[in-house]
């Protein structure tokens, strides 16, 4: 009887310290109160289901540090990670990375093969890089390059306008010289074939 | 009274017309310079903002220091597809013959630190194979052609800072990108001594040169 005690007792400390998130723990809950059932997104916040976990991490870096300083994240996401630290911060991250990812599909179908030609080639004319060069084949990411296939349109549409209008991500992304070349049309065409990407 | 009025009139039309084609020749100087700058913003949002490669998707090699003549070969290579690389054709085929020189001169002229992040454990041994070749298997010393401190010379590229993931992909991809099709490519020279490299081997000798400056 008192083996029995002891054993449970154990295996209740070890359930507690092992970072599986199963029945969604607070700190869990705290994010896809905004980011969706499930983390697949949900209005202006994106899908971090499937997003890469070394990614979501520089992502929680840049908040905290103020260097991603586009509004929503100024307004909900400066705040949201002040007090998340980094070892919270980094099993979530890799909880989220776990989780199937669903597309957005609700990019406008007519502009998708136009966008999925941009995605690859560029425009070489107007000195339009590849997406695919950093972004990878299906729109994966890799590393702490984003998994932009299946985000929302609305989304994909206002980051990428956001770093024509000066805004950052981080110290190092070449997004804003990647987007200040991208007209009103490139960018609808572009977030309306990722949206759709499996 | 009249002639003299008559001349300055031709003269003041020829000094008018003089000073518009001079205006002309600069305004095309300066639209040719803007293209280039835009055109080297355009590489070096993929190769690293010193040229000094990155790692996307694919890994970026590094432009910086490389050897113009190597650029400019490359760069029609992958226009006639001796070269598979889908990214670089799409780049390549809209650059003009005069812009590539002033592209692959711009390159030549920079010199920022190796890209770095190779493994540190097998740079001995990849010192070796670069200084003395592997003669059991039939590679020539790397130093031979690509010189002493890996800097290259004319066609032969420039390997001192090559980003580690690149050079890696070259020497183990070898036979799928380089030497395509039944023209005649300098690439060739590689071919026999990529195959005869074991995959440890490639990676050492690719971690000795990432780290030449």
């Amino acid at each position: 009887m008192k083996r029995i005690g002891l054993k449970i007792a154990i295996m209740a400390i070890l359930a507690s310290a092992a970072p599986s998130w199963a029945g969604e723990s607070p700190a869990v809950r705290n994010c896809t109160w905004c980011h969706g059932t499930g983390a697949q997104g949900y209005t202006v916040a994106p899908r971090l289901a499937g997003q890469r976990p070394q990614y979501i991490m520089s992502q929680i870096r840049s908040f905290r540090e103020h260097a991603r300083d586009n509004p929503f994240s100024k307004q909900y996401m400066w705040s949201a990670v002040a007090a998340l630290d980094p070892h919270t911060a980094r099993d979530l991250a890799e909880y989220f990375a776990t989780i199937p990812p669903k597309a957005a599909n609700d990019g406008d179908n007519t502009l998708a093969s136009r966008g999925r030609t941009i995605y690859l080639e560029g425009i070489p004319e107007a000195n339009i890089v590849s997406c695919y060069a950093c972004h990878g084949p299906n729109a994966e990411g890799v590393r702490d390059i984003p998994r932009l296939g299946g985000l929302a349109y609305f989304y994909l549409k206002g980051r990428l306008e956001q770093w024509g209008q000066g805004y950052h991500s981080g110290p190092e992304s070449p997004m804003p010289m990647v987007a200040r070349h991208l007209g009103p049309d490139e960018i609808e065409a572009l977030a309306s074939y990722l949206s759709f990407v499996k | 009274m009249k002639a003299v009025g008559l001349r300055q009139t031709l003269l003041t039309a020829a000094l008018a017309l003089g000073f518009s084609a001079i205006g002309h020749a600069q305004d095309m100087v300066v639209h040719a310079k803007g293209a280039l700058e835009a055109k080297l913003e355009y590489c070096k949002t993929c190769h690293g903002l010193s040229g000094q490669g990155y790692l996307g998707y694919f890994p970026m090699p590094r432009l910086a220091g490389q050897q113009p003549e190597y650029i400019e070969a490359q760069l029609r290579a992958f226009i006639e597809r001796r070269r598979t690389n889908p990214i670089m054709f799409n780049v390549a085929h809209v650059l003009s013959p005069s812009i590539m020189t002033a592209l692959a001169t711009h390159f030549r002229g920079l010199n920022p630190k190796p890209f770095g992040g190779a493994p540190r454990g097998s740079i001995a041994a990849g010192k070796r194979i670069y200084e003395e070749g592997l003669p059991e298997s039939n590679v020539p010393a790397c130093s031979a052609c690509h010189g002493a401190e890996g800097k290259g010379q004319n066609e032969i590229p420039r390997l001192a800072g090559q980003v580690y993931a690149y050079t890696v992909g070259q020497l183990t991809g070898w036979k799928t990108e380089r030497g395509q099709g039944s023209a005649v490519d300098t690439s060739a020279i590689m071919a026999p001594t990529a195959h005869n490299l074991t995959r440890s081997q490639v990676e050492a000798v690719a971690a000795y040169v990432s780290n030449l400056q």
